[in-house]
């Protein structure tokens, strides 16, 4: 059902855990499914210096999850704010159709987390 | 990696009995059981054998079983049969909140003919009130429908305490036993269902093949239409292979049924009170005694069902899961989800059903595995 790349950071996620001195936290749930993610980053001159997540859901979700935060770590926020689900599935090396929605909570997780670091800026 | 197959209630393998039965059936024995000639007569003599065995393994009578392709056909006929030949009588029908979607849907289609559907609610064990069941009997009512036991959460219904309320108000009583047949007794010789559905794939048989009990005396519309074959009731050449596997799976459930029911029920218990007592926030749902000797449903708080389910295929497990993700995310299981539970618990659901194969070293195999997923699941999850 799920290719090589998924099934390793399904296996082996990147990036998971909380940070005590995070910059800024969101939580996000899909619009879809009771999917949930958190999302802890912490930003030195407008660079993501250091990301990490929780996820509550299925396989994508935890892969989309710890591919997205890899993608946008050490990226500066200008760049990491391009992110789209697209990208993260593209990356993924693709998910089954009825997946792909899944990919977008971290998408969202991540923007709202950038979100509300621009807003208390 | 050894794998553990502990999905029997989507399909079960086929017994090397069963299909050693079958075999002549496919190259040798290969006649049309409606030619008058001797290979004719030898795959009629087949057939009308293997219905021999399943009316006598159900206590019913030969000229009561018709073979159909499946569960699904028979739910469908007994549904839709009943439905059309009953709607001058009314347009009214009660099911179970839990049924499975070949009844369920069938009643649905229904409405469109201006039947009105109740489904009766169950409790947080998946059990239906017999109370609720008289009340909602009306005088339009022609059908109750039951399943004899659930496939995802096992709880078994008082099915025949139904089907004695249901003939009480002169309405015809149907169950799906697709679940139940070869794993609990049952005896139809002093019944009150009038109609009950069978598929082989359950009791390690072919999938395909299956069959409807039809009370004599009992009349519902055909549903497949075209030639003679089961005594005008339901057309299309008989596939006989399957039919004699049919049959032999039958044989061979009765003759150890007893035995088997006990030996999986001992390991049914082993593996619920074990997840129970050695992983934090599992619970099991369904009934805990009045349930299929095979089968166990957990829910695991907090950790999603598919994931669960992609972890132990890793780990050579197959099960199944009610959870929202595993399909189209259309939500968790609409039978979990009658049972009351909120969505962290509904979505963590895990489905292991035993089977013959079954050894005490596999229950030890998946509760360690289990243990082991959950701690790993529940380091990346996000706490509700
Ligand atoms: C309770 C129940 N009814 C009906 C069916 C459908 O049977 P079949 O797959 O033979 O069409 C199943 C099988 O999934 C079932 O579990
Ligand atoms: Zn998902």
């Amino acid at each position: 059902m799920y290719n090589d790349v998924v099934m390793d950071h399904f296996q082996h996620p990147r990036n998971v855990g909380d940070m005590a001195d995070a910059t800024s936290v969101a939580e996000v749930g899909s619009q879809e499914c009771g999917d949930t993610m958190k999302v802890f980053i912490k930003i030195k001159d407008d660079v993501i210096d250091d990301i990490k997540f929780q996820t509550y859901g299925c396989a994508a979700a935890i892969a989309s999850s710890s591919i997205a935060t890899e993608m946008v770590k050490g990226k500066t926020v200008t760049e990491a704010k391009k992110l789209t689900k697209n990208d993260v599935v593209t990356e993924l090396g693709g998910l089954p159709d009825q997946k792909i929605h899944c990919s977008l909570l971290a998408v969202d997780g991540i923007l709202g987390a950038i979100e509300a670091y621009e807003k208390n800026k | 990696m050894s794998k553990i197959y502990m999905d029997h209630a989507a399909t079960t393998y086929v017994k090397p009995e069963v299909l050693e039965a079958m075999m002549p059936y496919f190259s040798e024995k290969f006649g049309n059981g409606s030619s008058i000639h001797s290979e004719g007569r030898e795959a009629k003599k087949a057939l009308e054998a293997a219905r021999q065995s399943i009316a006598q393994a159900l206590g019913a009578k030969p000229t009561e079983i018709y073979f159909t392709s499946g569960g699904s056909e028979s739910d469908n006929w007994a549904i839709k049969g009943a439905a059309f030949s009953r709607m001058d009588q009314g347009k009214h029908i009660i099911i179970s909140a839990i049924e499975h979607h070949a009844v369920l849907d069938p009643c649905h289609y229904l409405k469109k003919f201006g039947f009105e559907i109740t489904e009766l609610k169950v409790d947080e064990d998946g059990l239906i009130n017999l109370d609720d069941l008289k009340k909602a009997i009306r005088d339009d009512t022609v059908l109750v429908s039951i399943m004899t036991a659930n496939n995802e959460i096992g709880t078994i219904q008082p099915v025949e305490e139904a089907a004695k309320i249901a003939h009480e108000k002169g309405v015809l009583f149907h169950t799906d036993a697709v679940q139940a047949v070869g794993q609990i007794p049952i005896d139809l010789s002093n019944s009150a269902i009038d109609l009950l559905s069978i598929s082989g794939h359950k009791l390690y048989a072919l999938n395909g093949v299956g069959a409807l009990y039809i009370k004599d005396g009992v009349e519902i519309d055909n549903l497949i239409h075209g030639g003679a074959q089961e005594r005008n009731r339901r057309a299309g050449t008989e596939n006989i292979a399957c039919i004699v596997g049919l049959g032999k799976a039958f044989e061979l459930a009765k003759s150890n049924m007893e035995s088997e029911s006990k030996r999986l029920t001992v390991l049914r218990d082993k593996l619920i009170q074990s997840v129970l007592a050695e992983i934090p926030e599992s619970r099991l749902n369904g009934h805990p005694t009045k349930r299929l000797p095979n089968n166990v449903n957990f829910s695991f708080k907090n950790v999603d069902g598919e994931a669960i389910l992609i972890n132990l295929d890793l780990m050579g497990i197959a099960c199944s899961t009610g959870s929202a993700c595993t399909s189209a995310c259309t939500g968790p299981s609409y039978v979990l989800q009658a049972l009351g539970m909120e969505y962290r618990w509904t979505n963590g659901s895990v489905r292991l059903t035993l089977g013959a194969r079954t050894t005490e070293e596999d229950i030890d195999t998946v509760v360690g595995a289990l243990k082991e997923t959950m701690n790993r699941l529940r380091m990346i999850t996000f706490k509700a």
